[in-house]
């Protein structure tokens, strides 16, 4: 028996390699300096496609009300994020104790999160009135919930049966099996249905706001700008709202990395 | 750990039954549909005995260990462990448990696997420390303490779930087809480790198996069970010299007993009672999955 | 050598109570939740909605009740939440003067959202499961453009819509184009998964009859990714069916749910439940499309094997 299995390279040394963000890196680099270059050689009016300079400087120029836009949508699609994520893990943590609940509760919410709940956004706005960040927490928790609500049960439930006679045998009790097994067992579940969340918490809030909101949120302010033809500020809007979701996902996944290594780790060693 | 190794090398079994079955049975299911499992299962383990229970697929042997672990209750009979009801016995931690599959945690080390269940029985940390160190040294894996298990051959796997089983120290240990999944060499290999530790630690062994050399060379007893419904047909006592070794697999004694064994599990298929079972060749089948 | 690896003792351990509800036990709890969800709502107006009042004779016993709720709740009151049965009215009420009730009105706008749906959904699919072809067979494509793919999903394309509109000028290629775009993300991770997802052994098989790749590809890639796919596939229905939605208003298309919200957004003063009746319409587009996909998914997958996995 060799322990040929543990012979992995460290997440470390593997960033280092540049295994991971190299190719996709210089892909970025190449396509954005071809648009750029493209753009300028022939001589294309800067029209729809803008050059990324141009996108810049416009985002540099409307800073002061772009910024109030990020800021604006961010607080909408965490707070609703937030809210959304706790409910769904509380009531997900509660539904997975009772068989009935959590058998008559995952179907349906599998079936609610096909529900196109985006579409609520114009009643929200009746509600709480369109200045308010209300109306988009509001939708973008209804969204973000079913999603964490079906993994975390699935993640409590969809335990082994030969652990569950292992913790059996010890004689452990609920609490104990719950910490020791059924925990452990929920949190990849639980970061996955995290990371859906928060794409969707950012097309919530953006979406969201196409119905109605403050001037400079971001999706009345891209939707203003591309009714005035003015390409390059709606871009840069975009942008901001793209850096949004990237950030939310990112953060996520370092999050999941740091807190649980080991399935890292074993991905890793999968992938070989 | 117990280091009580100075163990005699004749069978050293007290007359004491730790393990009492008495007209068990097993049925799953109610109505028409339901399945007997079990019928009919009187056995006694006595302390410091190994004991196989061995029988073609479906002839409740793992039903039977269940039982004794209290991990399902019998339909009818008693099942007595330690001279308290398979409850209590579950209850005050009186046995560990090997499955067919490691059963380990990813999220915990290896040596933290081993900890588990003391983590659970409220072992301190110091204690805890101890003993996962000295059982890793006893399955000989002392270097492989915080890896995880994914980064384990199936055989250190199944050393870990073994390791973990006897970590508090319990009087018996059941063991359900441990070896099922390793190939031939790791599994001989394997049954050396696990008779020199049932040696070092003194514990009653219930072992479930589907290979007649694996159950020969390990066991004081085996119990030969037949399936449909299951019940046990003989029960035939090895006399074999301890301390076991390799030359003991190559021995007269050993083969006359291998052959006593698969004889008693062809007279039951004797009878036609499944598809299976009517195949000429079904000497060969069992051997066949002897060696599985 | 097969070494046993632990989450591949889940599949062979199973046995034990806890397997998938049965159906008739789902359709039961989906049922009770509708129920809840409907009692919750009037009961929330019954508390703290609007005061109303019966007065009529109802088989020759006149009745005349009011009921004035002892609370008072913003979200409540006949312009936030219209009741239940108003709502349900709307569908048969005519949508303008004389014309055709508004549920036949907004039969024919889902029908039209569902068309465009279908389409980019078809595309997205197409185009999601030829990536994932192509990742799998280049490494090198795999690990540059693999993470895009992924990236591509935390940009909110829905709140790109309005550009996408001006940029193909035609609005019904917007709507395909966002809802593709919507659709092939799905579909593309659960092909690389479910292309990936034969047996090692059973490539070795392929390998040992010196297979083409596009047979491996044909006779062992592509069934056993179904399951994968076809779970991914009603993720992507739903978001088709919301793409088409947002794609509609986006482009200022004329017809579909989607300016069926804004047409009645608009009247909300005057009619809150036919917007409320337009959003039940959505939401029965959204549940019959993934229903769709379902019906087929069974045709597909009758007498096999279901990966626990596939789930996730």
């Amino acid at each position: 028996m060799t322990a040929s299995a543990a012979d992995r390279s460290s997440a470390a040394s593997r960033w280092a390699a540049g295994a991971d963000w190299l190719p996709p890196a210089v892909l970025f680099v190449v396509v954005l300096l071809g648009w750029e270059v493209s753009l300028l050689v022939l001589g294309v009016q800067s029209f729809l496609l803008p050059r990324p300079t141009t996108i810049a400087s416009s985002l540099i120029d409307e800073w002061p009300t772009l910024a109030k836009g990020i800021v604006f949508t961010a607080t909408e699609a965490i707070g609703g994020l937030v809210v959304g994520v706790t409910i769904g893990t509380l009531t997900g943590i509660a539904a997975a104790r009772w068989a009935t609940a959590r058998e008559s509760l995952v179907p349906v919410a599998v079936a609610a999160s096909t529900i196109p709940i985006i579409a609520f956004a114009p009643i929200t706005i009746n509600w709480f009135g369109p200045e308010s960040v209300l109306p988009r927490i509001t939708i973008v928790a209804v969204m973000t919930f079913f999603p964490v609500l079906v993994n975390t049960i699935r993640g409590l439930t969809e335990v082994s049966p030969s652990s569950l006679e292992l913790m059996r045998s010890y004689a452990s009790t609920d609490t104990q099996t719950l910490r020791a097994l059924r925990i452990p067992n929920a949190l990849p579940y639980w970061f996955t249905a995290l990371r859906i969340a928060t794409t969707l918490s950012v097309i919530g809030a953006v979406v969201g706001e196409f119905f109605g909101g403050p001037l400079y949120s971001l999706g009345i302010y891209i939707t203003l700008e591309t009714g005035h033809s003015r390409y390059p500020t709606a871009w840069a809007a975009i942008v901001l709202a793209c850096m949004l979701g990237i950030v939310l996902y990112l953060l996520v996944v370092v999050v999941e990395r740091l807190a649980l290594p080991w399935l890292t780790a074993r991905e890793m060693a999968a992938e070989r | 750990m117990t280091a009580d190794a100075g163990r005699p090398a004749s069978e050293p079994t007290s007359d004491a039954a730790v393990v009492e079955l008495s007209g068990v049975a097993k049925t799953f299911g109610a109505g028409p549909d339901s399945t007997t499992a079990l019928t009919g299962i009187d056995l006694a383990v006595r302390s410091r005995e190994f004991v196989s229970l061995i029988g073609p697929s479906g002839c409740g042997k793992s039903t039977l260990l269940r039982l004794v672990a209290d991990l399902i209750a019998p339909t009818t009979g008693e099942v007595r462990v330690n001279g308290k009801t398979a409850r209590q016995a579950r209850l005050d931690r009186d046995y560990g448990m090997v499955f067919q599959a490691p059963v380990l945690m990813d999220w915990r080390t290896v040596a933290t696997n081993i900890e588990l269940p003391l983590e659970i029985m409220g072992y301190d940390k110091a204690e805890r420390k101890r003993r996962s160190a000295d059982l890793l040294r006893l399955v000989e894996l002392e270097g492989f303490a915080e890896r995880h298990p994914w980064q384990l051959s199936g055989g250190m796997q199944q050393r870990v779930a073994i390791a973990r089983a006897i970590a508090f120290d319990p009087k018996i240990l059941l063991m359900d087809e441990p070896f099922g999944a390793l190939d031939e060499m790791t599994r001989e290999r394997m049954n050396v480790e696990v008779m020199r530790i049932w040696q070092e630690t003194g514990t009653t062994v219930l072992f479930v198996t589907h290979s007649i050399p694996e159950a020969v060379f390990l066991s004081s007893r085996v119990v030969v069970m037949s399936a449909r419904p299951g019940r046990i047909s003989r029960v035939i006592d090895v006399d074999l010299p301890r301390p076991r070794t390799i030359e003991t697999r190559e021995s007269e004694a050993y083969f006359h007993l291998v052959t006593e064994v698969r004889e008693a599990l062809r007279q039951r298929e004797g009878q036609p009672v499944g598809p299976d079972d009517r195949d000429p060749t079904s000497t060969d089948r069992i051997r066949a999955e002897g060696y599985a | 050598m097969a070494v046993a690896v632990p989450s591949a003792v889940r599949a062979s351990t199973a046995g034990e109570p806890g397997g998938r509800p049965s159906r008739r036990r789902r359709a039961l709890g989906i049922g009770i939740v509708l129920l809840g969800v409907l009692v919750a709502w009037e009961l929330a107006k019954w508390l703290g909605g609007d005061p109303w009042r019966i007065h009529a004779t109802i088989g020759g016993v006149p009745i005349d009740y009011e009921h004035v709720p002892p609370l008072h709740w913003r979200i409540a009151d006949d312009l936030s939440l219209p009741h239940v049965w108003d709502v349900v009215r709307a569908f048969v009420d005519p949508a303008q003067r004389n014309g055709a009730p508004l549920g036949v009105v907004l039969f024919g706008q889902a029908m039209f959202t569902l068309r465009e749906a279908l389409t980019g959904f078809v595309l997205g699919a197409l185009l999601g499961l030829g990536l994932g072809i192509l990742f799998v067979h280049s490494r090198l494509a795999e690990r540059s453009l693999v993470p895009y793919v992924v990236a591509s999903q935390t940009v909110p394309i829905l709140a790109i819509a309005p550009l996408v509109a001006v940029a193909v000028k035609a609005d019904w290629l917007s709507v395909m184009f966002v809802t593709a775009y919507l659709t092939f993300f799905p579909v593309t991770i659960a092909s690389l998964r479910g292309l990936r997802a034969a047996d090692a052994r059973a490539f070795e098989l392929f390998r040992s009859y010196a297979a083409t790749r596009r047979t491996t590809l044909w006779r062992l890639r592509l069934p056993s990714s179904v399951p994968y796919l076809f779970s991914a596939l009603k993720v992507a229905a739903a978001a088709s069916v919301i793409g088409a939605i947002i794609g509609e208003q986006a482009a200022g298309v004329g017809a579909g749910l989607g300016s069926a919200i804004i047409t009645y957004n608009q009247y909300y003063i005057t009619a809150p439940e036919r917007l409320w009746a337009t959003i039940v319409m959505c939401t029965v587009v959204g549940l019959t499309f993934v229903g769709l996909i379902t019906l087929v998914e069974r045709l597909f997958m009758r007498g096999r094997y279901r990966p626990p996995e596939v789930a996730r």
